[in-house]
């Protein structure tokens, strides 16, 4: 049984902010919803199924969100889901909501991620002790601090790799009129001489935290036929891909759920050589190092060789595999929406509306999304050409 | 679309938990249960999707745990809807109906027993203008039954009728938390709770987990089933729609969200059906809505009057009205879910005996 094509024809974002004051979080949700069904030349009455994404609902203080933003987003007498998987939530989401169009069972779905987290505590969101298992008050970065040291020592990279990917991000970032940090001059020494954290990941190479959210409209082929629509990303691939927290052996520099699940995406879509193949990608990288780690792990480089990638220029802007156009998670961090912007960035190059950090000639993009300790993976591949 | 059906079900739900298992503990044995149902091991399942409340469990991430009870290798296609498992049901059939899976299990979990569920509920109404006042659930569905005793739609009697008839209905169910005989009259002595509401009219809080198989009959894994229970419950009609949350705006003793979703799916058509129906007078209520035919049976497990274990209670009901496609009772069953306050949302599933989809449902 073979699914149906669907496309990304509309991409929608809010600017990202450390404290969104101005919006409500039915306010921030419209201003990415409105800026996607307008991208699509849509209306919600051409809606016909609503995919929510968030991460955890402590991050709000409000239980399951979506039941009362149910009509400020259109969802108001159609079906709603709403979608949790931690961190790769945002790619998740893109994923059910493209599910809803490939099964045949809907023509048109609107998909919005976000975070408004600055209306509750983060950090008291992810402290709360539980039961039957060990606390983790380190914050993320103490969290993931551990992976990145064992990344170094196992690779031998040198140490300023973490902060030419850091370097690199926040100066992409300066070419995205929504990025959360424009830092200007941003430079690898700049971010060396920047705070250490959690040793060896420094302030200037860690995420921001934001308010913002990211929305997508998803259409058949028949639907886009009959629209105005004539750039669709369309979807070439996706996976969704997960693991325990700990178990004997696992390893989480280079987890297997996100081997297995890149092995499987290059599989479905006939890559034999994603370096060579593969345009352009956005991937998950709250953290600097981890897009040397995520190279790795996604079939971009052997073990061991994912920095070199990154020392030689090849993630760049210019570079042969353009990691990041936007600026990445180092720049923008809704947390629930983070996601779905890497999958909605990957979608704006193969549809040449990225603006002033479009690649030339992207024809073929990666969204890349995790979550939780390394454990989630969500990924998708879009083309400009219809898949074959 | 592809013909799927359910294949498997297990569930466990108590009003209180010796020991305080979490949900790792709460799933292992109902997974154990559907491989015994169905002659498959984790090998055999395409996608896995689950359903659970972050809220519930008082803590971010509440499912991130639950995969330990899948195993550990090789990682699995898995997802999570924060919502009842019965919305992880309709995740896992739509993979199936892209093609990229044959079969799926979901499951859900939940202790509500763990904080005062009433007030926790309160905190899924708008954040800036409702929360602030802590309406809780209870409260805010005797108002809606108030509105109904007003407007003539029911009577204390006929609530008390709903039940005495599912307690009794619930005797022969081993899951049920209150079951056995009731009367009427034992109803309506009973001092009113939240006025008109007595505590017999509203689901006892329960803790539990369900989980469910469901499987596409062309694929060849499927040949290699081996169904202890005795068969399969053919999906139909499946179907979910929710309507704004504005208590001061909806009219509260209408349900358009059941209302289009049962019209579509199919349910004035089927024999028996298992409704969510957290509070007496939402059972006649939901009839209304749904379209069911007169001499439907509605909730001969007892229903979620009987036990109510939150983020599995929706996929219970569907799995106990398979379990009565299964044993050949009925052709045509329907399993309901509901989430939001006073019935916001709305999952209806029909299921045959046979594979011959000639319902008024998409599926």
């Amino acid at each position: 049984m073979s699914k149906q094509l669907a496309a990304v024809v509309g991409v929608g974002q809010t600017h990202y902010r450390a404290k969104r004051e101005d919006v409500s979080m039915p306010g921030l949700l419209r201003e990415a919803i409105d800026r996607a069904l307008q991208d699509a030349g849509m209306t919600f009455e051409d809606i016909d199924a609503v995919v929510v994404g968030k991460a955890p609902d402590l991050f709000e203080g409000v239980m399951m969100p979506e039941l009362f933003l149910a009509d400020s987003i259109g969802a108001a007498g159609k079906p709603l889901l709403r979608v949790h998987t931690a961190g790769s939530v945002g790619g998740s989401t893109a994923i059910v909501a493209a599910s809803l169009v490939q099964s045949g069972v809907h023509e048109r779905v609107l998909t919005v991620a976000f975070e408004k987290q600055s209306e509750s505590n983060a950090m008291w969101a992810l402290s709360v002790p539980v039961p039957f298992t060990m606390p983790v008050h380190a914050g993320a970065g103490g969290y993931f601090a551990p992976h990145v040291r064992s990344y170094i020592r196992r690779s031998g990279a040198p140490t300023e790799v973490g902060a030419m990917v850091a370097a690199k991000d926040r100066q992409n970032a300066c070419r995205n009129p929504y990025a959360h940090l424009r830092n200007e001059g941003t430079t690898v020494e700049t971010v060396l001489a920047s705070q250490m954290l959690w040793d060896p990941v420094r302030y200037d190479e860690t995420c921001p935290s934001s308010d913002g959210a990211c929305a997508l409209v998803i259409a058949s082929e028949g639907a886009i036929a009959r629209s105005g629509v004539e750039n669709p990303a369309w979807i070439h691939g996706q996976v969704m891909r997960s693991e325990p927290l700990a178990y004997s052996e696992r390893d989480q520099v280079n987890p297997r759920a996100g081997r297995d699940a890149a092995a499987y995406l290059w599989k479905r879509t006939g890559i034999t050589d994603p370096l060579a193949e593969v345009d352009c990608a956005e991937i998950y990288v709250p953290f600097s190092w981890f897009e040397p780690m995520w190279m790795e792990n996604l079939g971009f480089a052997g073990d061991g060789d994912g920095w070199k990638l990154t020392e030689s220029g090849a993630t760049a802007l210019d570079g042969t595999l353009p990691v990041n156009m936007s600026g990445g998670v180092l720049s923008s961090n809704p947390i629930g929406a983070s996601g779905m912007i890497r999958f909605a960035e990957a979608a704006l190059q193969v549809m040449g509306e990225a603006g002033e950090h479009q690649v030339d000639g992207a024809r073929r993009a990666l969204g890349h999304a995790y979550g939780g300790g390394s454990q989630f993976f969500a990924m998708w591949l879009v083309g400009a050409d219809k898949p074959s | 679309m592809r013909d799927v059906a359910v294949v498997g079900f297990a569930q466990r739900q108590t009003m209180e938990f010796d020991g305080s298992p979490n949900c790792v503990e709460l799933l292992v044995p109902i997974l154990a249960e559907l491989w015994q149902q169905t002659g498959w091991t984790k090998d055999d399942i395409g996608f896995w999707c689950s359903g659970s409340s972050d809220y519930l469990a008082g803590r971010s991430f509440s499912f991130v745990t639950a995969i330990d009870a899948i195993g550990a290798v090789p990682p699995v296609s898995e997802s999570h809807v924060e919502m009842d498992a019965a919305w992880s049901l309709y995740e896992g059939w739509l993979k199936i109906q892209t093609g990229e899976a044959d079969s799926a299990l979901v499951y859900g979990f939940g202790k509500s027993s763990a904080s005062p569920l009433r007030r926790t509920l309160a905190l899924q109404l708008d954040p800036y203008t409702v929360t602030p006042l802590w309406p809780d659930t209870v409260s805010i569905a005797g108002l809606q039954a108030r509105l109904g005793i007003e407007h003539g739609r029911w009577d204390e009697r006929a609530m008390a009728e709903v039940v005495a008839r599912s307690r009794t209905a619930a005797a022969d169910n081993e899951y049920a938390v209150l079951k056995g005989a009731t009367t009427v009259e034992d109803v309506l002595a009973e001092p009113l709770f939240a006025d008109p509401l007595r505590r017999s009219d509203c689901a006892p809080v329960t803790d539990g987990a369900a989980a469910m198989i469901i499987a596409a009959a062309d694929s060849p894994r499927f040949r290699s089933l081996s169904l202890s229970t005795g068969g399969a419950a053919w999906i139909t009609g499946f179907e979910h729609r929710i309507d704004p949350i504005g208590l001061g705006s909806r009219d509260l003793l209408r349900s358009p969200s059941a209302h289009v979703a049962g019209v579509a799916a199919g349910a004035s058509s089927v024999q028996l059906a298992e409704l969510h129906a957290p509070f007496s007078h939402q059972e006649i209520l939901l009839r209304d809505e749904l379209g069911l035919a007169d001499d439907a049976v509605v909730n001969p497990s007892g229903g979620a009057l009987c036990g109510n274990p939150m983020f599995s209670s929706g996929l219970v009901r569907i799995g106990e009205a398979a379990k009565r496609v299964w044993a050949g009772e009925v052709d045509r069953a329907l399993g309901h879910a509901t989430s939001g306050p006073a019935l916001q949302q709305n999952l209806v599933c029909v299921m045959d005996a046979s594979t011959g989809r000639a319902t008024g449902g998409r599926a």
